[in-house]
């Protein structure tokens, strides 16, 4: 089936499950930022978990439907119409053949996910269908939509019926203000101990740069670095590293000034000393953060970050359990 | 001494080195190698970077004091390694100085250290060279190591063959560009990069290159098996070219005629250490052979 995208949004894109293997040739994960979110949405429509959907950040699209189908708007709250009739979120929801589905500015949360049943359709590359837009790779074309687009749905399925929905208790809260677990580390040594500490104190707030990429958070104080001799190939600034490889979720603080927190699309490596790293429990949340929400750092230990991943993984148990079948 | 740090629960971190040297960069290279060919379950990425590497993994079937102990066994039984990196050489010519590159540097000059010198000037001319060309020839003559893969998809940051008193070094620009021509020879600190993509950059800008390292659509010869041309260990050779043959190679890539000059080669990081002034041309000898 295809679909028309009428208007492109804000930064629409084909995300899956996202890809791995590729990082050390600069070739990052991509796929879905809030991952619980995303795979919740396929769960509903009837889909394997990590078919491909739409990711709308911050204003969606509209699109037009070749053929009836039914879909599931999740993560983000927006204005979610059918031919301007506004419909549930986190519920299997019918359009007929040549209705207009609108997915308008997020209210709350920054990204919508738009599953549909039978999964959008678009070539796998290094494994995942997902669009790393900075390389040109994956996804529609390797970019974000664009007006006049024609994307196409896999089928035919068979979706469980209009109304179904997600059941209350497993509807991630979205907030203005968010605590991230971290784990300290990687050249959180070169930091003076008291700056360290302000660091985790502060709240910050997410800047206008803020996407698939990495975040930029404002507002802080700037970090006190320990004196040292610039290491041979590092660079003068006292931020400066030898240009090594960025975790995803690590938290680079160029220059001392604003924290950067890398995300699905991170650039694999540079030059900038990172003070951390927020654990992988607490990546979905980054990606239900617009600009100005609010964000404390909260260091953890290992077996923390490791308890909060079960949580998470018995989370997703819960949705399975509660949608498929 | 080698650092191990945690990057959250996925990434394990490991610091060989604070500063720049080709023994760290080995040693992570090996180490690196190693832990691929021992195919442990759980590992996702193993990326290698100049003096350090980091490995991500999943921690609900590698646990990390796991996979720190095998690095520990690995590191320890390096120094009986023979110092043997079995690898590529590839030729990349260049057209310094060119015109695309000097265009943008004009668009930029506000954010640089010495707006009235172009960037290969400056560049010589802090590096204790006498002219461009003299420059040109140093940057070019001695090969280089691809140290590591990334920032964006491909682009290789290189290191080159050469003692540390003949290290080139240029600071980054002081306010990073928001352009940068694709295929773009740049520079900064001690390594040289490629540009894979066109976009934001803050390195020195050198020349360009008329052969592509990054093709998402695998239409370009060399691309056509994997859509990245740079692995890291691969030895770059740098070749000068003027524009006329910079247009007729460019004419060859887009005709999808154009073969790349590269050769398997053994590096033999002993043979370096003994004579690091004429290893490098030998090592090259291979090209020629082809």
């Amino acid at each position: 089936m295809r679909v028309e995208v009428v208007t492109p949004g804000l930064a629409t894109s084909v995300q899956d499950a996202g890809r791995s293997g590729y990082y050390h040739l600069g070739i990052p994960p991509s796929g879905a930022m809030d991952q619980l979110s995303y795979r919740a949405g396929n769960l509903l429509v009837g889909n394997p978990e990590t078919a491909a959907s739409l990711e709308c950040a911050l204003l969606g699209p509209d699109l037009r439907f070749e053929r009836d189908t039914r879909l599931s708007l999740t993560g983000a709250r927006t204005r979610f119409t059918v031919d301007g009739e506004p419909q549930p979120a986190d519920t299997v929801v019918d359009v007929a053949a040549g209705q207009k589905v609108s997915v308008g500015f997020a209210t709350a949360g920054a990204r919508a996910y738009l599953a549909v049943a039978g999964g959008f359709e678009v070539p796998e590359q290094l494994g995942s269908r997902s669009t790393y837009a900075l390389g040109g790779l994956g996804g529609h074309r390797g970019r974000t939509l664009q007006a006049g687009d024609e994307l196409t749905v896999a089928g035919p399925t068979s979706p469980p019926p209009p109304g179904r929905e997600i059941p209350d208790e497993l509807r991630v809260p979205l907030r203005k203000e968010y605590e991230l677990r971290m784990i300290r580390g990687l050249y959180d040594h070169r930091v003076q101990p008291d700056s360290m500490d302000t660091f985790l104190a502060e709240t910050w707030s997410v800047a206008s740069e803020a996407d698939r990429i990495g975040y930029r958070l404002k507002g802080g104080t700037p970090l006190d670095f320990v004196p040292r001799e610039a290491p041979f190939g590092a660079g003068e600034d006292p931020s400066n590293i030898v240009d090594a490889c960025y975790p995803i979720g690590s938290i680079q603080v160029p220059s001392g000034q604003q924290p950067i927190v890398l995300h699905r699309d991170a650039v694999s490596g540079g030059g900038y000393m990172m003070v951390g790293t927020v654990i992988s429990a607490d990546l979905d949340l980054i990606g239900q953060m617009p600009p100005n929400t609010r964000v404390r750092f909260t260091s953890v230990s290992l077996d923390e970050a490791l308890a909060a991943r079960a949580d998470r993984a018995r989370w997703l148990d819960k949705l399975r359990a509660a949608l498929v079948g | 001494m080698t650092r191990y740090t945690l990057g959250g629960d996925e990434h394990l971190f490991v610091e060989l080195s604070e500063s720049m040297s080709l023994s760290a960069f080995f040693t992570g290279s090996l180490i690196t190698r190693e832990l691929a060919a021992r195919g442990l379950s759980g590992i996702l990425d193993i990326c290698p970077a100049n003096a350090s590497f980091q490995v991500r993994f999943d921690p609900d079937v590698l646990p990390v004091a796991r996979l720190r102990a095998e690095l520990e066994d690995i590191e320890a039984g390096l120094a009986a390694a023979s110092g043997i990196l079995q690898t590529r050489v590839i030729e990349i010519p260049v057209l310094y100085d060119d015109p695309w590159t000097n265009e943008t540097q004009l668009r930029f000059r506000d954010r640089h250290q010495d707006p009235q010198s172009t960037d290969l000037q400056y560049a010589a001319r802090i590096n204790g060279y006498d002219d461009v060309p003299s420059f040109i020839e140093a940057h070019s003559a001695k090969p280089w190591f691809v140290s590591m893969v990334g920032f964006v998809a491909g682009l290789p940051f290189m290191y080159q063959m050469v003692e540390r008193d003949k290290q080139i070094q240029v600071p980054k620009y002081l306010r990073p560009r928001t352009d940068t021509p694709k295929l773009t020879v740049g520079y900064g600190g001690c390594f040289s990069c490629i540009y894979s993509v066109r976009g934001a950059g803050g390195y020195q800008m050198f020349g360009v290159t008329p052969v592509p390292i990054y093709d998402p659509e695998q239409r370009i010869a060399h691309l056509s098996d994997f859509l990245v041309l740079f692995r890291p260990g691969d030895i770059v050779k740098f070749r000068p070219v003027d524009r006329a043959e910079y247009d007729r190679i460019v004419a060859a890539v887009d005709s999808n005629e154009y073969r790349l000059r590269i050769a398997p080669v053994e590096f033999s990081l002993p043979d370096f250490e003994s004579d690091p002034a004429g290893y490098p041309a030998r090592l090259l000898e291979v090209l020629d052979a082809r």
